[in-house]
């Protein structure tokens, strides 16, 4: 049967040759084709005494699927070279810029109130809110700074004009975020001032506030967050204790001294100035001073109409603009009032 | 309060360093905003007596000193000062000496000459900027004596910065007084005796107000010499205390008020007529001060005058015409108790202050008003020579000193921690309070040199300043445990901020003060009535309080350009601020919070793949639909004093209006300079709060079916006219009506456009057949027809 093993080696070495997949089809006829070789050997059969038919059939046979196995594998190899061309053709410079938005981002100290106002939620204080053109009464009577204070001479206060011209006498752009106190107190009261026991108020209010100051560390508008518990057993040790793990908090350090010193402030007694040095960085060592508080005076608590007796409770107040300098190492304040987009985009 | 160290160490002398004694200051509430000696350290600098100069051989500026330095044989020392003499005592720094920046003194040869020593300027010693030659020395200073000694230069001076409620720490005897408190140190109180009287003559004294000048003390004092020095002593505690010497008889006033916190005020006893009055002002009175300002005194000043005339503001300043002089011979002087509220603010209100003013509106000791004349009468007597006259006090009801209740449970409650009432007793008795004691509660009867001691609460703050805040326990905070609300249909602010930020918008913080020129542009308003003006402006940029956020943003736009920023998205969300009647919560203003944004530059980020499209309308109008997903907004053309009037919308939300969108208009681009117009928009906060919390509609299990509609209406239709149309016009089952195409050009005749709708309906019950859909769309098209006159396109 050399015959049909030579058609075989033939058609196997034809087959590898062809790399086009249409010439490979018409080598198939060439073989397996009406017409094909193997096809006119099964002709063939035929003519056979039966006692041969069945050998060379199946000897036949055998050539047949060879033909048809290498057939079916080259197919395949042309298929996966052509693929592989295919993808190669496809292929991106996946080292170009992606296409989409540019992110942008929120102001330095926003980031900061955010991270506040969410700290002080986790220990349950809310957030409220009050007016930037504020009476005179809130920002400073309802605070036990009567007019003529020597305390309010530390407040360089923004009045407004009246349309004629003459100065608004009772009108004012707040110079603390305090007044809110006195605000939220008031409608505490107007709420739960009929029960025996008042819910406790835990308020942050944080804010925009105003003073006649400019300079490298002063702008004539900053940011401010006030602080109000008042419940009825708030004391002195539990300011400290919330200041302290506030601070740690915000800074996620604790290598950071805190430390309460006396001052005066008329709407709280008594009073403290917050300072904190850190124990390690740039400013290692050097007490900065952070935060006014004390504990709620009790006037401000009886101009609110809350008995100072039943409650008492303590208020503070943050400079966020100066949190926010000492926790990104900005060095200038009036940074954050220029909206120049090559320093605001470093806090996206 | 700036004061010496070695002046407060004579009336207390704790045993502390300066720094520890600044720090325990500090930690007991009288902050020190600087320490910092008088003198750079330097050593062996003493007192020398110049005995020979002779001109040194080999050079014309210098010349060869014969020096008596005090330890027996005199040193010859070159100097090349100008001012050097024989007799002249003045500072020798001797071999061996280290002087301020690192200079060694040696023997060494000048020119050839061997000097051992050199005397010095006081710029050599670091005790002054600038110097013209040796430091001359007073005659009387002991030769060999160490400079330092002499000069008391071993000192510090401290600056306090003192809280308005401290004023009895405005001398140097409350300092003491504290410092005793805080260190259990022992006090060394001035002694004043009282100066008998060698001459007759007084003046009377008239209280016509009593309530304000409730106490007042006078005495003359004759034949003083106004030109006599002041001792070297006082006039060292003088500066060191940041008070300039003047003269005598000024610079033992301000002496006496340093020591002992009383203002004196000394008139010139010539130019007084009768009795004196301290009486408020009356109408129109006219006053020439001290400091040259003549002063239209207001009604409600106390005034101290004679029968005739004004003659001062008490507790503020002197008239000029009363002064005295060099040439005064003959004194009245004024010690007197003011009552704090009669003097507060008025200094203020003429546009000055005095240290005098200062302390009387803080309030001085009333217990202290006769003391401080005497010993002004005895430093006068003492360096100007004279007779003093006897003391005529006028005194009517001084201000109470009502005991005071402590309980040492609530000290407790308030403080957080235990104490006892021994430790409060120990603390108060430390301060010098009088105290009677009922159990564990305390009377405290405040004395008359504080003025903030009124209630429990003051006595609690002087515990726990005196305990040490420091001492005072920190505990983690305990509170009653109660949910925060989470108000579902209420957006919070960080969420809008954030998808802000997301979307490309960098937020900005601007002040809220701005041009006047801004509120026209940008918000139509120039009437003064509508302008909220500040009475006392930072500049004249920053004068009119904002009623938009737009300018700022405008504003910043402009930097950002002007720093090579192409692209620019940026928002604020601020207050805004307007006249209004009804304005709550501050009568005649509203407040609301806005939301504006502004973006400029490329659709998207400059790169390899972003095309050139510029921002536009509809960028915006896509990001302010995304904000208030999934509330349904109306747009309508409107006009907008900021924004091109083809290019403006109006914003509502459940037919109300909540701001605007649009083009700025060609004019500010103009104006502003900018290369393109920015598109910018401006919301009422208060709107894009309100959220909504979800509702469930049943979802259909049937398919829907789509078909597609165009139509061809007036170029100049608003979509919004045709939706509101077919809304109206619509068959039940047609759920929605999205276009897909808008088309205007070739193919359309002129002035039209043509629109392609795709129609989405749906039965949730069953299948729609074809007759219903066919039906619907009918409908929908003569619906079109009817109201718009619309075309179906083929």
């Amino acid at each position: 049967m050399n015959t049909l093993d030579d058609i075989v080696a033939h058609a196997l070495a034809e087959f590898a040759a062809i790399s086009e997949p249409a010439k490979l089809e018409e080598a198939k006829a060439r073989y397996l084709g009406k017409t094909g070789q193997i096809t006119e050997q099964m002709k063939t059969l035929g003519k056979l005494p039966p006692e041969e038919k069945k050998t060379v059939g199946a000897a036949i046979n055998a050539a047949k699927n060879k033909v048809e196995e290498a057939l079916n594998a080259r197919r395949e190899s042309l298929k996966r070279v052509a693929l592989e061309a295919q993808l190669t053709s496809e292929a991106l410079d996946v080292t170009l810029p992606g296409r989409s938005e540019q992110r942008g981002g929120l102001h330095p100290v926003t980031r900061s109130l955010e991270r506040i106002e969410a700290l002080f939620a986790s220990i349950g204080f809310a957030v409220a809110d009050g007016p930037e053109i504020e009476d005179d009464f809130h920002n400073f009577t309802a605070l036990n700074t009567p007019e003529d204070h020597p305390a309010r001479s530390m407040h360089d206060t923004f009045y407004l004009q009246n349309p004629d011209g003459s100065v608004a006498d009772k009108v004012l752009l707040r110079t603390h975020t305090s007044p809110i106190q006195a605000r939220y107190m008031q409608a505490h009261v107007a709420r739960y001032g009929h029960l025996t026991h008042m819910p406790e108020i835990r308020i942050i209010a944080p804010g925009r506030v105003y003073r006649v100051d400019s300079d490298a560390t002063h702008s004539p508008m900053f940011h401010q967050v006030e602080g109000l518990w008042v419940g009825e057993d708030v004391s002195f040790a539990d300011l400290k204790g919330v200041i302290a793990d506030f601070l740690r908090s915000f800074f996620e350090t604790d290598d950071l001294n805190v430390r309460f010193r006396p001052s005066f402030f008329p709407f709280t007694e008594p009073s403290a100035e917050i300072d904190v040095a850190f124990i390690s960085g740039a400013l290692k060592g050097r007490w900065l001073e952070i935060a006014g508080c004390g504990m709620v005076h009790p006037n401000v608590l009886k101009i609110a109409g809350i008995d100072p007796e039943k409650y008492t409770g303590f208020a503070f107040g943050f400079g966020p603009d100066r949190l926010t300098m000492l926790r990104y190492g900005v060095n200038d304040l009036r940074l954050f009032f220029e909206g120049d987009l090559r320093f605001l985009r470093q806090f996206a | 309060m700036k004061f010496s160290e070695s002046w407060l160490r004579t009336l207390v002398d704790p045993d502390l360093t300066s720094e520890a004694l600044s720090h325990a200051l500090t930690m007991a509430g009288l902050e020190v905003e600087e320490l910092k000696p008088v003198a750079p350290a330097f050593d062996q600098v003493v007192v020398a007596q110049v005995l020979e100069v002779a001109r040194h051989p080999d050079a014309d500026r210098l010349n060869v000193c014969r020096v008596d330095t005090g330890n027996g044989e005199p040193a010859t020392i070159v100097c090349g000062a100008p001012n050097v003499a024989v007799g002249l005592k003045v500072p020798c720094a001797l071999p061996g000496a280290q002087l301020p920046g690192g200079l060694t003194i040696k023997v060494a040869k000048v020119r050839g000459v061997e000097s051992s020593g050199m005397l010095c300027s006081a710029k050599e010693l670091g005790i002054a900027e600038e110097a013209s030659g040796l430091l001359v020395l007073p005659a009387d200073a002991p030769v060999g004596q160490s400079l330092r000694q002499v000069l008391d230069l071993d000192d510090c001076q401290f600056e306090l910065k003192l809280t308005p409620n401290r004023a009895d720490c405005l001398s140097l005897l409350g300092i003491a007084r504290e410092v005793g408190a805080i260190t259990g140190a022992a006090t060394r109180l001035p002694e004043v005796a009282e100066i008998p009287a060698t001459i007759a003559d007084t003046r009377a004294i008239v209280l016509d107000a009593p309530t304000a000048c409730p106490l007042y003390c006078g005495r003359i004092i004759k034949g003083v010499d106004a030109r006599a020095a002041t001792p070297e002593w006082m006039k060292r505690r003088l500066e060191r205390s940041g008070i300039r010497a003047i003269s005598a008889l000024v610079d033992v006033t301000n002496y006496v008020m340093l020591e002992l916190g009383q203002p004196l005020h000394a008139f010139d006893n010539t130019r007084l007529a009768g009795a004196v009055h301290a009486r408020m002002a009356k109408p129109g009175e006219k006053l020439l001060l001290l400091n040259e300002q003549t002063i239209a005194v207001d009604a409600d000043v106390l005034m101290i005058a004679d029968d005739a005339k004004p003659l001062a503001m008490a507790g503020i300043m002197g008239g000029e015409e009363s002064g005295i002089s060099l040439e005064t011979r003959e004194l009245f002087l004024e010690s007197a108790f003011f009552t704090p509220s009669v003097i507060a603010g008025r200094a203020r209100r003429y546009g000055f202050g005095s240290d005098a003013s200062h302390r009387f509106e803080r309030g001085v000791d009333f217990g202290g008003t006769r003391r401080a004349i005497e010993r002004a009468t005895r430093l006068i007597l003492d360096i100007c020579g004279g007779q003093a006259g006897p003391v005529v006090e006028a005194r009517a009801a001084l201000p109470s000193r009502q005991p005071v209740r402590l309980r040492t449970t609530r000290a407790e409650k308030v403080l957080g921690l235990t104490l006892g009432a021994e430790r409060i007793a120990a603390l108060f008795a430390g301060l010098g309070l009088s105290f009677a004691r009922q159990g564990d509660d305390f009377l405290v009867t405040p004395p008359s040199w504080r003025f903030d001691m009124e209630i429990e609460e003051d006595l609690i703050e002087e515990i726990a300043r005196l305990h040490g805040y420091d001492n005072i326990p920190a505990p983690a905070p305990r509170g009653r445990m109660k949910m925060m609300p989470q108000l579902e249909a209420q957006r919070p602010a960080t969420r809008i901020r954030q998808m802000l930020a997301d979307r490309g918008y960098q937020e900005v913080v601007n002040f809220a003060f701005v041009e006047t020129a801004w509120e026209a542009d940008f918000a139509g308003k120039s009437e003064e009535g509508e302008l909220i003006r500040l009475a006392n402006p930072i500049a004249s940029q920053m004068a009119v309080m904002r009623s938009t956020l737009i300018g700022g943003l405008v504003a910043n736009l402009v930097t950002n350009l002007r720093r090579k920023q192409s692209r620019v998205r940026l928002f604020e969300l601020g207050r805004c601020f307007g006249r209004d009647a009804q304005g709550a919560p501050v009568a005649g203003f509203s407040q609301p919070w806005r939301l504006a944004g502004l973006a400029y530059g490329g659709a998207l980020p400059e790169g390899w793949a972003a095309g050139a499209r510029k921002v536009d309308f509809f960028d915006l109008k896509g990001d302010l639909g995304a904000l208030l997903t999934p509330a349904e907004l109306r747009w309508e053309k409107t006009a907008h004093p900021a924004l091109h009037p083809g290019r403006a919308a109006r914003v509502l939300l459940a037919g109300r209006e909540i701001g605007m969108l649009g083009e700025l208009h060609p004019q500010w681009t103009q104006k502003y300079e900018l290369p393109q117009a920015p598109v910018v928009f401006e919301l009422d906060f208060a709107a894009l709060e309100m959220a909504q919390t979800p509702v469930f509609a049943e979802v259909s299990k049937f398919q829907p079916v789509i078909r597609d509609l165009a139509v061809v209406v007036d170029h100049d239709l608003p979509l919004q006219a045709l939706l509101d149309g077919l809304q109206k016009g619509k068959p039940e089952l047609v759920r929605d009506v999205q276009l897909f195409d808008l088309y205007a050009g070739k193919g359309v005749l002129e002035n039209k456009k043509s629109l392609a709708f795709r129609i989405v309906m749906q039965d949730t019950q069953r299948t729609l057949l074809d007759s219903e859909v066919d039906a619907a769309m009918q409908q929908l098209v003569s619906c079109l027809e009817r109201a718009f006159g619309a075309q179906l396109r083929a």
